[in-house]
C-alpha cells in the first residue's frame, strides 16, 4: 500500500497539469473562433514558411 | 489583448531582420470591424484575408469564421468603405460594424468564469470520485480514512472556487427573504461537506465529498449552457445594433464635418443625403425631396417634403438632399419618446414566471421539509444526532435539483441552437417558453409581411412607346419607384430611348426632352394627374393625359407559407397596420386574412394587443416599425425582422435574421417540442426521486447510491434534451 504515497500525488499532479492547460487555452483566446481555426489548418498558404 | 498578441507576432520574423526599423506608429491606429455574412469555408477566410491585407495602409487583417467577422488594424484614415469596395471586388459582400458596440462580446467575461469554474469542479470530481470508487469497492480502517481525508483536502478548496456563483445568488434570494433554486443547491452542498467532515474525523463510513463535487459540477454545466445560449443570442443582437453606424453630417460655417449623432445639438443644421435616415427630429430649412416614412407609421406612400415641413428621427430620404435643424436629438427625439410606452406596456409581461421557476416554487419548499422532517423523525427514533444528520444530508443530496438544473437550460440550447441554424434569434431566456402558448399572430404590414419595397403592377396594360420613355427617365433616378420600374421594363426586355435634358427634380420626379416634347415622369400633382389612392407614378408626355404606373408592395419571401402554416396550425392570424383601407384590404385578400385593421395608430395597435390578452388569448406580435414597438412589448410574444428600426428589435423577444419569413411557424412547432421536452424532463428528474427518496428517508442511501442517482438522472435529462437538435 506504501506504493499510494507516490501513485495519489503523480495522478494529482497529472490531472492539474491537464486542468492548467486547459485554463491556459481558455485564457489565450483559444476558444474564439473554433470553426475558422478548424479551417484554416486546411489552407496551404503558409504551408512554406509562417505567417509573417 | 488579441490584438496586442497579434502585433508582436506580426512584428517578429521582422524584428530578427532589422529590428531598427520597427517602430510602433505614434498616432491611435483605426480598428475596423467589418460584418462578412457570405463567408463559409477555409477558401473564404484566405482569400478576404489576402485581399485585405494587399490594401495599402492595413497593418493586419484576422477573419473570425465563427462570428463571420473581420477584424483590421489599419493607418488612422483608412475609412472602412475603402475596404467594403475592395471586398466586393473580391466577390464578398461586407458590412462596416460599430466597434463601440461590439466591445462587450469580446470580452466574454462572465462566461470565461463560469467555464473556468466548470474545469475547476470537472477535475476536483474526478480525482474524487477516483478515491470514493477506491472506498466504494472495500478500501476499509486507515486507508479510507486517508482517501477520505485527501477527498476532503480537494474538495474543500474546489467546491468554494467553483460554487461560487450558487453562493452568491443563494444569499441574495435569502437576504430578501425569498427562496431560489439555489437555496437547496447551497444547502445540500454545505450540509454534505460539514456530515462528510464529522463522519471522517470520526473515521465513519460514508463521506460525500464525491457527491457534492458531481452535483457542483452537473449545475455547472447547466448554468454554462445557459450562458452561452444567451451570449450567442447577444452577439448576434449587437452586431444587428452596431451594423447601424450612427453618422451625420453637421453643416458648419467651415463646411461639411462628419460627427457621431450623439454629438449633435438642438440647432445644428443637418444634410441629409438621399438613401439616408434623419437622425434627429428637426424641420427642414433648405431642399426637397420625398420622405418614407413607413417605419415609424407604416405608410407606404412617400410624402412630400419642403422647407418647413417637421420631420422625425428615423424617417428615409429619397430623392433629394435635404438640410434639417435639429429640435431635438438623442433621447429627446420622438423616436426614443416611444420608450416610455414600450416601458408601461414592458411591465405586463415581467408577470410571466418560467417553468423552472414555477418547478423551484414547488420543489425548494418540499424539499427542506423533507429532509427536516427525517432529521427529525431520525433523531426522536434513534437519539443519535450522528445519524439523524446522515440521513437529512443523503435526503438533501439526492433531491437536489440536479437535473432540473441541466433541464431547462439543455433544452433551450438544443432548441435555440436548431432556430439560429434556421436564422431566429431567441433574445429573451423565456421567449421559447411563451412561444409555445401561442394562439393568436397579429401581424403589422408595411416592412413586415411586405418587404417595403414597391412592385410594378401594371407594365402590361402600358403601350410599348410609353413604358420605352419611362424607362429611360426612370434609368436617371434612384427613388424606390423608378428603381422598380427599371428593373420591371428591363425584365421584360424594353430598351429604353433617347432622351436628353435628363434632370431628376428632387421631391417631384425626372422630366427631359423627348423628340422636341417634355417628358415628365414623377408625382401626380407635379405632372397634372388626379393622385389615387393606390401608390402610383405617372408619365406625361407634351400635352397628352398622364398615365398611371401602378404599384403594390412586394410582399416579403415567406409571407404567404408563414400565413398559411400558421392558420394551418390553428392560429388565429390578423393583420394591423397603420396604412390606409384599401392597401390593408388588398394584402389581407392576398394572403386570406379574415380579421384586419388598417390606419391603426402604435397606441391603437398596443390597445389591440392588449384587449385580445384581456381575452385569454396568447398574442404573438410580429412587426418592424416604430409604430410596433408598443404592440410588441405589450404583446405574450413578439418577433421583428432584422429590418427593423433599433427601438423594434429591442422591444421584441425574437429577431428573425434572414429575409425569408417562412421559419415563423416553424419555429412555433419547435418551441411546443421544446416546452414540452422541459417538461418530460421534468417527469424523468421527479421519477428517480420518487424512487430514491424513500431509501434516503429509510437510510439505507449510501454515497454510492447517491452518485448513481445523480449521474444517471442528469445524464438521461441532458439526452432527452439533445433529441430535439
Amino acid at each position: 500500500m506504501n506504493i499510494l504515497t507516490y501513485l495519489i500525488p503523480i495522478s494529482l499532479l497529472l490531472g492539474g497539469a491537464g486542468l492548467l492547460g486547459f485554463i491556459y487555452t481558455v485564457r489565450s483566446n483559444q476558444y474564439d473562433d473554433p470553426e475558422g481555426d478548424a479551417r484554416r489548418i486546411l489552407s496551404d498558404e503558409w504551408d512554406d514558411q509562417p505567417k509573417p | 489583448m488579441t490584438a496586442q498578441l497579434r502585433q508582436t507576432a506580426a512584428a517578429c520574423p521582422a524584428c530578427v531582420a532589422a529590428p531598427a526599423q520597427v517602430a510602433e506608429p505614434a498616432v491611435q491606429d483605426a480598428r475596423i470591424a467589418l460584418s462578412l455574412p457570405g463567408i463559409h469555408c477555409q477558401a473564404c477566410i484566405a482569400n478576404v484575408e489576402r485581399a485585405l491585407n494587399a490594401v495599402p495602409g492595413v497593418d493586419s487583417a484576422r477573419v473570425n469564421l465563427t462570428l463571420k467577422r473581420a477584424q483590421i488594424e489599419a493607418v488612422p484614415d483608412m475609412q472602412a468603405d475603402q475596404l467594403i469596395g475592395v471586398l466586393e471586388q473580391a466577390g464578398y459582400e461586407a458590412h462596416e460594424l460599430d466597434p463601440g458596440a461590439l466591445s462587450a462580446t469580446q470580452t466574454d467575461k462572465a462566461g470565461r468564469d463560469l467555464l473556468m469554474r466548470l474545469a475547476v469542479a470537472g477535475f476536483a470530481s474526478m480525482n474524487v470520485m477516483l478515491l470514493s470508487v477506491s472506498v466504494w469497492s472495500g478500501a476499509s480502517d486507515a486507508t479510507r480514512d486517508m482517501f477520505h481525508w485527501i477527498s476532503a483536502a480537494i474538495a474543500l478548496p474546489a467546491i468554494a472556487f467553483s460554487a461560487r456563483p450558487f453562493f452568491v445568488n443563494a444569499w441574495s434570494a435569502l437576504r430578501v427573504r425569498r427562496l431560489n433554486m439555489d437555496v437547496p443547491i447551497v444547502l445540500a452542498i454545505g450540509l454534505a461537506l460539514v456530515t462528510s467532515l464529522w463522519e471522517t474525523s470520526l473515521s465513519g463510513e460514508h463521506a460525500y465529498f464525491d457527491a457534492a463535487l458531481t452535483l457542483t459540477f452537473f449545475l455547472l454545466a447547466g448554468r454554462y449552457l445557459d450562458h452561452r445560449t444567451r451570449a450567442v443570442a447577444r452577439s448576434a443582437a449587437e452586431e444587428l445594433a452596431a451594423l447601424e453606424v450612427h453618422r451625420a453630417v453637421r453643416l458648419t460655417e467651415a463646411g461639411e464635418e462628419q460627427v457621431a449623432v450623439a454629438d449633435l445639438a438642438p440647432g445644428d443644421l443637418v444634410l441629409v443625403r438621399p438613401g439616408g435616415r434623419m437622425p434627429v427630429d428637426g424641420e427642414i430649412t433648405e431642399g426637397r425631396s420625398e420622405l418614407d416614412r413607413s417605419l415609424l407609421t407604416g405608410e407606404t406612400l412617400p410624402v412630400y417634403a419642403e422647407p418647413g415641413l417637421s420631420v422625425s428621427a428615423g424617417e428615409v430620404n429619397l430623392t433629394g438632399p435635404l438640410t434639417v435643424r435639429a429640435t431635438a436629438v438623442g433621447q429627446e427625439t420622438s423616436l426614443h419618446r416611444m420608450a416610455d410606452l414600450v416601458a408601461i406596456a414592458e411591465s405586463g409581461r415581467s408577470r410571466y414566471t418560467s417553468l423552472a421557476d414555477s418547478a423551484a416554487k414547488l420543489y425548494a419548499p418540499g424539499v427542506h421539509i423533507l429532509s427536516a422532517l427525517s432529521f427529525l423523525g431520525w433523531y426522536l427514533y434513534s437519539g443519535d444526532l450522528r445519524v439523524a444528520l446522515n440521513i437529512a444530508a443523503a435526503v438533501l443530496i439526492i433531491t437536489c435539483p440536479c437535473a432540473l438544473g441541466l433541464a431547462v437550460p439543455a433544452v433551450t440550447t438544443a432548441a435555440s441552437g436548431r432556430l439560429f441554424r434556421k436564422g431566429m434569434l431567441i433574445k429573451h431566456a423565456t421567449a421559447l417558453e411563451r412561444l409555445a402558448e401561442v394562439d393568436t399572430v397579429v401581424f403589422d404590414k408595411t416592412g413586415t409581411l411586405t418587404a417595403g419595397t414597391p412592385e410594378l403592377v401594371n407594365l402590361v396594360d402600358i403601350p410599348l412607346r410609353v413604358a420605352q420613355i419611362a424607362l429611360a427617365l426612370a434609368q436617371a433616378s434612384s427613388h424606390p419607384l423608378s428603381v422598380s420600374i427599371a428593373s420591371a421594363a428591363t425584365k421584360a426586355g424594353i430598351v429604353p430611348v433617347e432622351i436628353t435634358d435628363i434632370e431628376e427634380v428632387p421631391g417631384f420626379g425626372t422630366q427631359g426632352v423627348f423628340e422636341g416634347q417634355r417628358v415628365r415622369l414623377g408625382r401626380g400633382a407635379w405632372v397634372g394627374a388626379e393622385p389615387g389612392t393606390q401608390t402610383a407614378a405617372w408619365l406625361a408626355i407634351g400635352s397628352e393625359t398622364p398615365r398611371a404606373f401602378l404599384f403594390h408592395d412586394a410582399l416579403r419571401p415567406g409571407a404567404a407559407e408563414a400565413v398559411t402554416a400558421l392558420q394551418r396550425a390553428g392560429k388565429d392570424v390578423r393583420l394591423i397596420s397603420g396604412d390606409t383601407r384599401p392597401a390593408v384590404e388588398a394584402l389581407a385578400d392576398r394572403l386570406g386574412i379574415k380579421i384586419w385593421q388598417a390606419e391603426a395608430l402604435p397606441e391603437d395597435k398596443a390597445q389591440r394587443v392588449r384587449d385580445l390578452t384581456d381575452q385569454g388569448h396568447k398574442v404573438l406580435m410580429v412587426g418592424d416599425g416604430l409604430n410596433d414597438t408598443a404592440a410588441l412589448a405589450a404583446a405574450h410574444v413578439s418577433i421583428s425582422p432584422a429590418s427593423a428600426l433599433d427601438a423594434a428589435r429591442v422591444a421584441s423577444d425574437i429577431v428573425l435574421l434572414g429575409h425569408d419569413l417562412s421559419p415563423l411557424a416553424d419555429a412555433c412547432a419547435t418551441a411546443q417540442k421544446a416546452t414540452r421536452r422541459i417538461r418530460e424532463n421534468f417527469r424523468i428528474a421527479t421519477v428517480y426521486n420518487v424512487i430514491a427518496v424513500p431509501l434516503a428517508v429509510a437510510g439505507f442511501a449510501t454515497p454510492l447510491i447517491a452518485a448513481l442517482a445523480m449521474s444517471a438522472s442528469s445524464i438521461t435529462v441532458s439526452l432527452n434534451a439533445l433529441r430535439l437538435r
